[in-house]
């Protein structure tokens, strides 16, 4: 019934953010060595060190991120994969090129069907940075129609600041740019599984997708969902309330959130980053109301639980300044 | 108008010095002579020449974060120690942030109707940097207010994070006084612009995909036809741009702002301010 994808209107190839840089010579060195050890084409180089990851349903797997700040630590995001009878599919990839390695690794250890997706939830670097080990044939990247505006707009930033925090030379070849994106509502058939492809209207950020495993109704959620790491807004606060409240319907089993344990209850999951989000949002509407600047209300706004949250130092006045920069702008 | 050969030139300068400044020991270790090697080096000379500048808080104080929460939203604000009058004022106040790629982020004019040289508004932070308010006064001298900010970039997009968003609003002008002054008084004013203010810089990797350069360029307010404040501004200031100022309503009257952009659009917005008759203010 079936085919491999399934082209809804909103899944189309995006030529026009076409990266440009030269690979053709590591895929053929890459060639050259599956061809030697007999593996098929999809076999990664060298597994010298795999990444820990746990089963949260049947063919489901993720790697177990930790709460720090971006470019501040390592293996900061939940990432995983899906397994099918005909492939794999890598939902986001860590955040640099060892990670996803590391990640494709433990694929190996896991199955021996290929990759053929990576799944990006969304352009940050904790997320994003591990594509580059999963560029190879038979690998399609895929993200929201957004992405590859993101990915380009701050591509400068990341790469400055992956280049500091590696402490080793990097070029524009860390950012792979998808080479689909999805518009909307996309289904993708691994062998034997379909995984729903949800293009998010601005939330989190203007580009979140979120990855529904149909088979065991597990949701790769992205950041669209935090636990333990205080959220982080890079898009709309009110559009992200909304989203996760019209998300809360949704009949899942399992929501693999972006950031804290690597699964958590449905609608269950939403609730901390929702309580957090309307708290937050009534609060600077009555500060902005009240004629309280941003300054103000950066300095005064009272902070969240540092029980419940990790990083509310690091991020909490820094979610004031957004939520009042877009709330201004309200009637 | 600002010296667009001495921006581009300062540019290319900072671009060709980057990796070079980035070697420097961290701020905090750094000593003021290294932090202020962009301001010595050129920077001052190409603004202000061989003109004496005070570097005193006397004048006027600038305010800003020691570390920037969202380096492109970076809250700052002058307070000026003086009062407006017609034989003593603020007639400019110059921003700098040395290490952004336009170190001149605005230039921003008072007058003795401005009642006070006050000013509040939001700036895109690239790098660690020291960030310089001058003031020159009618009398021509000059003042500098001098900080240094951190500003650690992070994941913010330097476009804004819903550019769609911005540009559906682009050109709406929000124009409101913070509630009720006596006549005469100064009155606490807010000019919101709705603008992406896009530097045109973000992207080099992407051939393909380039959003040139669109931001706010000249902004003016007047009341009942008397300019109270203006200002020509550069990208560094962040999308939507937002400034707080005083002016002082002698009567009844209507505030009036012009805002022009690097495309010549025009955006205009009316509010009639009714001081001290406690009457509301009537947006138009």
């Amino acid at each position: 019934m079936y085919r491999n994808s399934i082209e809804l209107p909103g899944l189309m190839p995006s030529n026009q953010y076409k990266f440009i840089a030269s690979r053709s010579l590591t895929i053929q060195l890459i060639c050259i060595l599956c061809a030697v050890s007999g593996n098929s084409l999809a076999a990664p180089p060298s597994c010298s060190a795999s990444a820990h990851v746990v089963q949260v349903a049947s063919g489901v797997y993720v790697r177990p991120g930790h709460p720090a700040v971006v470019f501040e630590g390592q293996e900061i995001a939940n990432i995983g994969f899906v397994v099918g009878d005909r492939c794999v599919a890598v939902v986001d990839t860590g955040a640099s090129h060892a990670e996803g390695q590391a990640l494709d690794c433990a694929i190996r250890e896991v199955t021996d069907r290929p990759v053929c997706y990576v799944l990006n939830t969304h352009v940050h670097p904790d997320h994003i940075l591990g594509n580059l080990a999963f560029r190879r044939p038979g690998v399609e990247f895929v993200g929201h129609e957004k992405l590859p505006r993101a990915l380009a707009l701050r591509g400068d930033v990341y790469l400055q600041r992956a280049t500091a925090y590696e402490g080793r030379a990097l070029d524009e070849s860390i950012f792979v740019f998808p080479e689909r994106t999805v518009t909307g509502l996309v289904q993708l058939d691994i062998g034997g599984r379909l995984l729903t492809l949800r293009a998010h209207r601005t939330a989190h950020t203007d580009h979140d997708l979120s990855v529904v495993d149909e088979k065991t109704k597990t949701a790769f959620l992205g950041d669209l969902v935090f636990l333990e790491h205080l959220p982080v807004i890079d898009g709309s606060i009110s559009s992200w309330i909304s989203e996760l409240e019209a998300m809360s319907g949704e009949s899942l089993e399992n929501a693999v959130p972006g950031h804290g344990p690597v699964q958590a209850p449905w609608p269950l999951a939403a609730d901390p980053t929702l309580r957090y989000l309307i708290g937050l949002r009534d609060n600077v509407r009555v500060w902005i109301a009240n004629g309280g600047d941003l300054a103000s209300a950066q300095a005064s706004i009272d902070r969240p639980d540092s029980g419940e949250w990790l990083l509310v130092d690091r991020y909490h006045r820094r979610n004031v300044g957004a939520a009042y920069a877009e709330l201004e702008w309200e009637d | 108008m600002m010296k667009i050969s001495h921006t581009k030139a300062i540019a290319t300068l900072l671009v060709v010095a980057g990796p070079l400044l980035s070697l420097l020991p961290e701020p905090g270790q750094a000593t003021t002579v290294e932090e202020d090697m962009v301001w010595t080096g050129g920077l001052r000379q190409a603004y202000f020449g061989d003109r004496p500048i005070t570097q005193s808080d006397e004048l006027i104080a600038l305010e800003a974060p020691i570390r920037a929460e969202d380096a492109a939203i970076v809250p700052v604000s002058i307070s000026a120690q003086i009062p407006q009058t017609d034989e003593h004022h603020i007639q400019t106040i110059y921003l700098f942030i040395d290490k952004n790629p336009g170190p001149l982020i605005g230039k921003f004019h008072f007058t003795p109707k401005s009642g006070r040289a006050d000013l509040a508004f939001r700036v895109r932070v690239n790098a660690y940097s020291p960030i310089r308010a001058i003031a020159e006064t009618n009398d021509g001298k000059l003042y500098m207010s001098r900080r240094f900010i951190k500003a650690t970039g992070g994941c913010s997009a330097p476009a804004g994070s819903d550019l769609d968003a911005a540009m559906a609003r682009l050109g709406k002008i929000k124009l409101k006084t913070n509630g009720v002054s006596p006549v005469a008084e100064p009155l606490a004013t807010q000019l919101m612009i709705s603008h992406p203010n896009l530097s045109g810089m973000q992207m080099d990797q992407v051939t393909q995909l380039y959003a040139p350069a669109h931001f706010v360029r000249h902004v003016k307010v007047s009341f009942e036809g008397e300019e109270v404040f203006s200002a020509e501004t550069g990208f560094g200031i962040s999308e939507n741009p937002s400034f707080s100022f005083y002016f002082v309503p002698e009567s009844e009257g209507q505030l009036s702002a012009e805002v022009t952009d690097t495309n010549d659009l025009h955006f205009t917005q009316t509010l009639q301010v009714v001081p001290a008759a406690s009457q509301d203010l009537v947006q138009n």
